[in-house]
């Protein structure tokens, strides 16, 4: 056991580390920011830009598409050093987390070659269409409709909670083409500009006050039948290629972790004696170290079997899980310690630049964003555990018939 | 980056959980529950005949020399088998502590018997249903000569010797103390967990003789703690897996309502989160054991995170096992209460769960490791 790089690793880490200290600022290091969305996305373009530019972008996708061709260890070891620096990606994590491999697996040639580069490049914004008022966990549930005519589809219905839309260029969508088969059997994938006639974006204000995502309007909006992937009414299969990368994207949940608690404890007061001091907090510390460790350790088992070139086993599916609920909940206690000045909410007036606050009002978000705590535990005991698939009721019954949705 | 065990240490595991699947199934466990005997001494002749007890001691002293991690592996798979055998007592603490602080006389002494698993020792702290303290230690040396009470001592019914813990002129050292001579008087006591034995050892001016420097028996125990507290997660880390694929096939089999318990998802949520509570653990024991292998200095720090998530973890995979089985898991005849025994003994073992945590920020404090 070692927590060495191979001769061939360390030498991509030190070009890695090189390429960022020559253009970027340590997040420890970077200023206070107030810009607004159009500047972070303009900041976030100009570094995906320059990335590509330097063979930096995408790493593990073929070189072709404006990748590097880059090994799956290689791409870690980039995202370890990337994620220390203060560098804005979370407007492409969609695209190139998700929308970009269910390209490389079902576009054409031709669409792989116009649109992969601009991804890559940082000139195109894509987002994820899938989930619905009527359709989130239950996604197969979805009720958008795209029906033949001619060499087009045309899209009517409704789009919810799509991160990204008002900024993003291109999406990819999953409709019912068939709602008289059962319900996994009737969907048909596209992609498609997000600016053709039709399409109405409504941002939504979240519970942090932000508007991230939004409510997204199909009216006869017509897609060409050369965007579609993968054959009519094999959508499904589609889409859990897009929820499998989901999967490896959404990760740790991130926020104010371990170390911002405990220095948090260390400087305020309880009781007289720094929060440190007092044997409940320590107890709380110790449990979110552990956690915090173990999922770092078990990320780093993961990379182990790929730096040997074996599969990673399942550990990694808990990831998402442990850290969501961890960052509530230490956010939610850091709040605790601040006592009655916990309810601030307001940065000139918090030292620790309320990260606490955020973590209480974004978790709930990540606890639900890319698969529920709920759905991601029926994962863990169905694929890990090998146990039983809920009962479906819905199974084998035409789509047209099942009850979905609030009734 | 290589953070799993090596394709030798792979081999170990596999030797070992065929070798204890045959020797030591739960009916061998079982036995030495139901039976007088303190442990299973054919199932610990034939452990020391692969070499386990040898693991980690050095040639000259009668062992093989091999690293710690092949000793995690092997203490992996006993916590999974509940091997009801003393290993634990002579390897991670009186081996460790001997290897550690021993004169070169006194490893001459004490090793070969325990490479070659024909002594046992014992390793004596407690007094009592409370943490041993300097300020509430009764047992006192005198001259060379031990007075006091321990108890529980993991092992002190059939070990021959005990490293003890006891109060002196330089305000607490160790001392060993052969349980055969005089001066020594032991019962076994009844415990939690009868599949490991425990005794009471009353001293009366039994001879002893120091380990390691005079005054240091505190500082030394906790560096012997760090060190068996990785160990032992490893049997923790085992145990929760076995608990784990008991209740799950437990699950898949049994019927209600028509269908296999394991569809309901009330069962299925639980079995995730123990799932989830024993990868947290073991990836936390694997950094233990890299920090013990190489004796690195955030040992402090691995092992007490190691010790607080793998005690979390058997615990809940044995109670929740008990749960998945309904009125079966509270019988006798099934074997869960096995792993809820054993779960606690090794959470108040080497002192209780909110000591470690607190020992854990404490480790934190003082080693700056807060980039780990
Ligand atoms: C911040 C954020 C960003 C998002 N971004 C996008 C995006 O970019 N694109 C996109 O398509 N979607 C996006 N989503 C939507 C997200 O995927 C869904 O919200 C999520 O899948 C849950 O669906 P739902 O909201 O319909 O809740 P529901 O599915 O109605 O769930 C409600 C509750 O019921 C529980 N539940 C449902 N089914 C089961 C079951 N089988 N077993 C047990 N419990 C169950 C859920 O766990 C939850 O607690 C985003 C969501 C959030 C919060």
């Amino acid at each position: 056991m070692d927590f060495n790089d191979t001769p061939a690793e360390a030498e991509f880490r030190a070009a890695a580390r090189t390429f960022l200290e020559a253009n970027a600022t340590l997040t420890s290091g970077a200023p206070q920011r107030d810009e607004t969305e159009t500047e972070q996305i303009e900041r976030a373009k100009a570094w995906q830009q320059l990335k590509q530019d330097n063979g930096w972008a995408c790493l593990n996708w073929p070189t072709e598409y404006g990748g590097r061709g880059a090994t799956p260890i290689e791409l870690i070891i980039w995202n370890q050093e990337e994620s220390r620096y203060d560098v804005p990606t979370g407007p492409f994590a969609i695209g190139l987390g998700m929308c970009g491999p269910t390209m490389i697996a079902y576009a054409s040639e031709d669409q792989k070659r116009e649109h992969l580069p601009r991804m890559a490049a940082g000139q195109d914004i894509w987002c994820q269409l899938f989930s619905e008022p009527a359709a989130g966990s239950d996604l197969a549930g979805l009720r958008t409709r795209a029906e033949r005519d001619g060499d087009d589809w045309v899209i009517n219905g409704q789009k919810i909670w799509t991160s990204g839309a008002q900024f993003s260029d291109w999406g990819i969508l999953v409709t019912r083409t068939d709602p008289s088969v059962a319900k996994h059997k009737g969907l048909t994938f596209f992609f498609l500009n997000m600016h053709s006639p039709g399409i109405e974006v409504r941002p939504i204000k979240q519970i942090s006050g932000g508007a991230n995502f939004n409510e997204v309007y199909f009216t006869d909006v017509r897609i060409p039948d050369t965007q579609r992937l993968g054959e009519v009414g094999q959508g499904w299969g589609v889409s859990l290629t897009t929820l499998m990368n989901e999967r490896l994207a959404v990760g740790n949940a991130g926020g104010a972790d371990f170390p911002d608690l405990f220095e948090l404890a260390s400087k305020t007061d309880l009781d007289g004696e720094p929060a440190i001091n007092n044997a409940a907090v320590r107890e709380k510390l110790a449990d979110w170290y552990c956690q915090a460790s173990g999922l770092k350790f078990t990320n780093y088992r993961t990379i182990s079997a790929l730096s040997r070139g074996t599969t990673p086993g399942p550990e990694n599916s808990i990831t998402k899980i442990v850290s969501a609920v961890k960052m509530q909940d230490l956010g939610s206690f850091g709040l605790d310690l601040m006592d009655m000045g916990g309810i601030l909410n307001d940065a000139t007036l918090d030292p620790a630049n309320l990260i606490f606050q955020q973590n209480f009002m974004g978790a709930p978000g990540y606890r639900i964003a890319g698969g529920t705590d709920e759905i991601l535990r029926n994962i863990i005991a169905e694929r890990v555990l090998g146990m039983p698939q809920d009962i479906r009721v819905d199974k084998n019954v035409p789509f047209s018939e099942v009850p979905t949705g609030n009734s | 980056m290589n953070f799993e065990f090596s394709e030798e240490q792979d081999l170990l595991r596999e030797q070992a959980q065929s070798f204890l699947n045959q020797h030591s199934p739960l009916d061998a466990v079982r036995a030495v529950l139901e039976g007088d005997q303190a442990y299973d001494a054919k199932l610990y002749a034939g452990m020391a005949e692969l070499g386990w007890t040898a693991t980690t001691i050095p040639e000259q002293y009668g062992g093989i020399g091999l690293g710690h991690l092949e000793l995690c592996v092997i203490a992996e798979e006993l916590g999974r088998s509940l091997a009801p055998t003393p290993f634990s007592s002579c390897i991670y603490l009186v081996s460790e502590a001997l290897q550690l602080f021993g004169s070169d006389a006194q490893k001459q002494r004490y090793l070969p018997g325990l490479a070659s698993g024909e002594t046992i020792g014992a390793f004596a702290l407690a007094e009592g249903p409370q943490p041993a303290t300097a300020a509430n230690l009764t047992s006192r040396v005198e001259g060379d000569a031990l007075t006091g009470t321990k108890v529980p001592v993991a092992d002190g019914d059939c070990a021959n010797f005990a490293i003890v813990l006891a109060a002196d002129a330089d305000g607490g050292s160790l001392y060993l103390v052969d349980l055969d001579g005089p001066g020594v008087q032991r019962t076994t006591v009844e415990t939690l967990d009868p599949t490991r034995s425990h005794a009471s050892i009353e001293f009366s001016a039994a001879p002893a003789e120091r380990l390691g420097e005079a005054g240091a028996g505190w500082l030394q125990t906790d560096r012997i703690f760090d060190r068996a507290a990785v160990l032992f997660a490893f049997e923790q880390v085992g145990g929760a897996h076995a608990a784990l694929d008991m209740a799950k096939e437990y699950a898949l089999g049994r019927f209600a309502f028509g269908r296999p318990i394991a569809s309901f998802q009330a069962i299925k949520h639980k079995l995730a989160d123990m799932y989830i509570a024993a990868t947290l653990a073991r990836s936390n024991c694997y950094y233990g054991a890299w920090a013990l292998s190489t004796d690195a200095a955030e040992l402090p720090v691995a092992a007490a995170t190691a010790r607080v998530s793998a005690s979390q973890a058997f615990h809940e995979c044995a109670k929740e096992n008990i749960q998945t089985h309904g009125g079966m898991g509270f019988t006798w005849e099934f074997n869960c209460h096995l792993y809820y025994r054993r779960a606690k003994l090794l959470s108040v073992n080497l002192g209780s769960l909110p000591r470690w945590k607190n020992r854990l920020i404490t480790n934190i404090e003082t080693s700056n490791a807060l980039s780990a």
